[in-house]
């Protein structure tokens, strides 16, 4: 019989399908506003900018009440997880076999990553939307921005997808953001430094 | 598990990075309000071939189509008219036959969008406003033209002044092929020295009128004078 370890709270769970839920409103809407030929073919453009407007104040909303109203302890111990690299995780981003923790250090760097490109998103979004009526809140250079995140983050969300849900050694992982626990026999193997409690 | 909250940091995890990661990609994100548009321009010469090729459904030529009301109007040659009328002599009114029979003129023009993208070296193909005008013979005390576009509400105005620039173009062909749909099909007008929302797509009337007024943009808080550099806020 498999024995299967905590991995994620529910708190994290719920953070990241959050996360997820707002992502793929935002970028589903996103290639409407964005791509020529979706953008003929859909119309209605003010109704689409509304929902990604809207749907990108409602994402970052949630997540930070998820934050809030959450384990925020929990919380707060992970981003130290996550904020932490030690000599095998330089090891692990250099290619070579090294132990790792709960995280391994792509996973901390994918991490921080999307948090930045959250806030970077929230920036150049509400630029973008009040500098359509205020000449104050406009520059040239929003749009690039805004365009080169998605590009960025959608880039790191395709890699992020083939390693949850193809790529045969990691795709064991979904389990744990899913229903909270893996099998420990694989929490040993990827994770062979995370002591579960 | 509030416990373990004064355990002992394990010395190993001393290298905070994550951190350093988070706020240095935000840090280079909002510099690049500033330098983001001249990086871009200068690497897309480079990038946007190749990447037409690998994926061109991406918007590699630049363009991005904005449209304000809920369905593009559609382009029927055999129903579609361009109607002028206004303060002049004769109201006139083109079909689409009778439009493409009038002295055709091409010209190569850059098109800058207010929202910061630009598109180089565009083909277009069309008509001068004169010989669309001209016939109609607008009244003197007429000092502006209002472009009226088959996408309600969109409107915008010119003076009769910028009108009459050399290389403002009334449209119907980009690149060498007909105005697609998106791109106001089948009739748009075209003025380089303006930012885009100056030049009307689904173009369906113009109207000669005593004084310019706001358009579309306008009325949202753009400037009527929309010139490349110098309005809406750039370069004043």
């Amino acid at each position: 019989m498999t024995a299967y370890v905590r991995r994620f709270s529910r708190t994290e769970r719920l953070l990241h399908w959050v996360n997820a839920a707002g992502f793929l409103l935002l970028l589903v809407t996103g290639l409407v506003l964005y791509l020529p030929s979706l953008e003929v073919a859909v119309g209605r453009r003010a109704l689409v900018k509304e929902v990604h407007f809207w749907g990108g104040i409602g994402w970052v909303c949630a997540l930070v009440l998820v934050a809030l109203l959450g384990d925020r302890r929990g919380l707060l111990r992970t981003a130290r997880e996550l904020d932490g690299f030690d000599r095998d995780d330089g090891r692990w981003l250099t290619g070579r076999s090294a132990p790792q923790g709960r995280f391994n250090a792509g996973q901390k760097v994918n991490a921080s990553l999307t948090a930045a490109f959250t806030v970077l998103f929230l920036v150049s979004g509400l630029l973008l939307h009040f500098g359509e009526g205020d000449t104050r809140f406009r520059f040239a250079s929003t749009v690039v921005l805004h365009d080169g995140l998605f590009f960025a983050a959608t880039a790191l969300f395709v890699g992020h997808l083939y390693l949850a849900v193809i790529h045969p050694a990691t795709r064991h992982a979904l389990r744990g953001i899913t229903v909270g626990t893996v099998s420990s026999e694989w929490a040993e193997r990827h994770h062979s430094k995370w002591k579960p409690e | 598990m509030s416990g373990d909250d004064s355990r002992p940091v394990p010395r190993e995890y001393q290298h905070r990075i994550g951190r350093g990661v988070f706020l240095g990609t935000v840090a280079a994100g909002v510099s690049s309000l500033l330098w983001g548009k001249a990086a871009w321009d200068a690497v897309s010469g480079v990038i946007t071939p190749v990447a037409a090729d690998i994926a061109p459904i991406l918007p590699t030529s630049g363009w991005r189509i904005y449209s304000v009301a809920d369905h593009m109007p559609t382009f029927d040659p055999a129903s579609w008219r361009l109607s002028v009328g206004g303060m002049v002599g004769q109201e006139i009114t083109l079909d689409y036959g009778q439009l493409r029979a009038l002295p055709a003129v091409e010209q190569v023009s850059t098109f800058h969008c207010v929202t910061g993208w630009t598109v180089r070296n565009v083909h277009w193909r069309g008509v001068r406003l004169a010989e669309v005008i001209g016939p109609a013979q607008p009244s003197a005390s007429a000092h502006a033209l209002h472009f009226v576009s088959a996408e309600i509400p969109y409107d915008d105005y010119l003076t009769r002044e910028q009108a009459s620039l050399h290389d403002v173009l009334l449209a119907y062909e980009m690149d060498g092929k007909p105005l697609s749909r998106g791109h106001g099909a089948p009739l748009r007008l075209v003025i380089p020295d303006m930012y885009g929302y100056k030049s009307v797509k689904w173009l369906q009337r113009i109207e000669l009128v005593p004084q310019p007024a706001d358009g579309y943009w306008e009325a949202l808080g753009y400037d009527r004078d929309a010139w490349i550099g110098h309005s809406n806020g750039y370069g004043t």
